[in-house]
């Protein structure tokens, strides 16, 4: 199956050229900060908003102007959005009735859905008399009944609770597996989309910055924006000296060279931007010449890690993260002199 | 001093403030209800006493009542006493009036919500700014008083009105058409008239609705139609009520309406219970039918908001 999606554009340049193909069964994560355009991409899809530009093709065959009753792609709303008037058995045979579905067949496909998320007891109540967990779950079977080829879920899990939210993650990856149905999943929180998702998409300001892998995302983000937004990162500054497809040989300000993972389209020589995850260095007592030396400025304790933050002589801010092996015997104290080592391959070339 | 300590072994003093705070809470509260149970005291239930009381007694000559108990008013309501033979026939000419008050009040409250629900759809659709303008385009015919919007739909439906005027001149009638004095005259003032009363609790409750209810409609397969009529109807049920409350109920007890624009020919039941009052001088007359008005309305209601009730019960 392929999205594609070309120069979709709003008023505001909701979205502006953006391209994705979404394969089947796959659990895609659309991943982006408020109003990068990815609920409006989601709204496209669902046929709510009419593209400025491009097309959107499930199978080969343009969905781009039928109206969202005509697309098998089925919307879990952010809000839910479960009609307060009905029961949860009425809304979950809602979008059955009206496809014509026999009162048998239908109440069969139901008896399933309430079944698969658990809901078999709760049938006869209204949304109003349900939990948030509760109406999530509903919410998920009023549009999993259908058995739609797509299914979008736009911030599904945002209104609960973070231990609710846990048991929903490990739920709808269940839901996944057992149904086989293509999800495409919206969301600003990068921990959900990191352990939820087989890839992702990360957004910003209606563009596509980088598409890919949990991990492809995590060790080897592409540009500034996605290192920064996906978990904790420093920037260095550094020169290409050699180039070797998807590796680079760099040298830090410190005169240090070492081997990095570089994207295709990064530039071939000259000066980069650099990431490094705070857990892929280690420190080492007192200044070396040609490390990055630094000083402890503060610890952050957190139980299994302590962060450290660092400023390097050049004055930047540089954080470490250790595992505490020692239990509560810190292997560093505020204010002493370290330095900063780094392995092969830990560091990333930013395009920009 | 010596009064609290020696209150104090018998029950907390926290109890007694507690108890002092919910007795000054409800002396407020009966204050502040005092002004309203005056009004509708004196105008409200004092009255339909004197009404029913009335209709019980014996009519005066020149109007008034005798202190003679009778039930000779409700009597009448169906029946024609011969004058000299002292014997009853059935007579429909009540019933007829109160029918055709029913049906005005019902065709007119009917109209109403069909023009009523597109205007409030549209007004609870435009963007949050725009709504407060639709709102007040709405009550602007408010400024004007009632008798004066009728005065003016009677020019506008006479013989010599705007109507018949620019037909006659475009050749297109030879005579003038009998808009005036007709079932459709009166009609037309009651739906010009209670208009704004369905639109207003209609577009209060479409404005609390969630339209993403209606995206999530069209998401589960539903067509437009599907859509208003399982969603936002049921949904828009409470205005609906409401408005229709508020049209048909005044206009089953419509007086200037009918008198204006029915021309006396046709009668509604305010025109009759009025006569009554005046050039009838039947007071208990009029006091009676006054009083089966106002059950016909009560039991009205009860049907048909238990009915909405059930249909709303039975959507889930």
């Amino acid at each position: 199956m392929t999205k594609v999606f070309g120069g979709g554009t709003d008023v505001v340049r909701a979205l502006d050229g953006v391209s994705l193909g979404i394969q089947e069964n796959e659990f895609f994560t659309l991943l982006g900060p408020s109003g990068c355009g990815k609920t409006t991409l989601l709204r496209l899809i669902a046929g709510f908003e009419q593209p400025s530009g491009g097309e959107i093709l499930l199978d080969g065959a343009s969905l781009t102007h039928l109206p969202p009753f005509r697309r098998p792609v089925n919307t879990v709303f952010q809000s839910y959005a479960l009609f307060p008037h009905m029961t949860v058995i009425d809304n979950i045979a809602f979008g059955l009735e009206m496809r014509g579905l026999s009162k048998t067949e239908t109440a069969d496909h139901v008896a399933e859905m309430l079944d698969l998320v658990k809901l078999s007891d709760l049938g006869k109540r209204k949304p109003g008399q349900l939990s948030g967990g509760q109406q999530q779950r509903v919410a998920l079977a009023r549009a999993l009944a259908n058995h739609p080829r797509v299914l979008l879920l736009d911030e599904p899990l945002s209104a609960l609770d973070l231990k609710l939210r846990k048991e929903m993650q490990i739920e709808l990856k269940r839901i996944h597996r057992d149904t086989g149905i293509t999800f495409i999943f919206v969301t600003h929180d990068q921990g959900e989309a990191l352990t939820m998702s087989d890839r992702i998409a990360v957004m910003n300001a209606g563009h596509v910055l980088q598409v890919g892998s949990p991990t492809e995302i995590y060790e080897h983000p592409t540009s500034h924006f996605v290192a920064d937004f996906i978990g904790e990162t420093n920037f260095l500054e550094g020169e290409v000296v050699a180039r070797d497809g998807a590796s680079a040989k760099v040298r830090l300000s410190s005169g240090v060279e070492r081997q990095a993972s570089a994207p295709k389209d990064a530039a071939a020589a000259g000066r980069v931007s650099l990431a490094i995850r705070p857990e892929r260095v280690t420190l080492s007592q007192s200044r070396q010449t040609g490390a990055l030396n630094g000083r402890v400025e503060t610890m952050v304790y957190f139980g299994t890690d302590t962060n450290y933050h660092l400023r390097l002589e050049d004055g930047r801010a540089f954080m470490v993260r250790l595992q505490n092996h020692e239990g509560a015997q810190a292997p560093f104290a505020t204010g002493d002199e370290v330095a900063v080592e780094i392995a092969d391959h830990a560091l990333q070339v930013l395009r920009d | 001093m010596t009064a609290e300590a020696i209150k104090t072994p018998e029950g907390p003093p926290s109890s007694i403030t507690e108890r002092t705070v919910a007795g000054r809470q409800a002396r407020t509260r009966g204050l502040l209800l005092a002004p309203a149970m005056l009004v509708i005291g004196v105008f409200g239930i004092l009255p339909l006493f004197i009404a029913l009381t009335y209709s019980f007694l014996e009519g005066g000559t020149y109007g008034g009542v005798e202190w003679v108990f009778s039930t000779e008013a409700y009597v009448q309501l169906l029946f024609e006493r011969d004058i000299f033979e002292e014997t009853l026939t059935f007579n429909t000419a009540y019933l007829e009036i109160f029918w055709r008050s029913f049906l005005l009040a019902a065709f007119s409250t009917l109209a109403c919500l069909l023009i009523g629900f597109p205007a409030a759809y549209f007004m609870a659709t435009r963007p949050a700014k725009s709504r407060d303008f639709w709102v007040f385009l709405i009550t602007i015919p408010f400024w004007t008083n009632l008798l004066i919007r009728t005065f003016s739909i009677q020019l506008i439906l006479r013989d010599e009105g705007v109507i018949n005027i620019v037909l006659t001149e475009l050749g297109l009638l030879a005579q003038p058409l009998q808009l005036i004095y007709t079932d459709f005259a009166v009609g037309l003032g009651l739906i010009y008239s209670f208009l704004p009363f369905m639109v207003l609790p209609i577009y209060a409750a479409l404005e609390r609705l969630d339209f993403r209810l209606v995206e999530a409609g069209f998401d589960l397969y539903a067509t437009r139609a599907q859509v208003l009529r399982r969603i936002v109807v049921p949904l828009a049920k409470p205005g609906i009520v409401a408005g229709s409350i508020l049209v048909f109920i005044p206009g089953l007890g419509a007086w200037i309406t009918p008198e204006l624009l029915g021309g006396g020919k046709e009668l509604m039941i305010g025109n009759m219970i009025a006569l009554q009052f005046g050039s009838s001088r039947n007071w208990p007359f009029g006091s009676a039918a006054a009083l089966v008005l106002m059950a016909m309305v009560l039991v009205a209601l009860v049907i048909y908001v238990r009915n909405v009730g059930k249909s709303g019960a039975d959507h889930g």
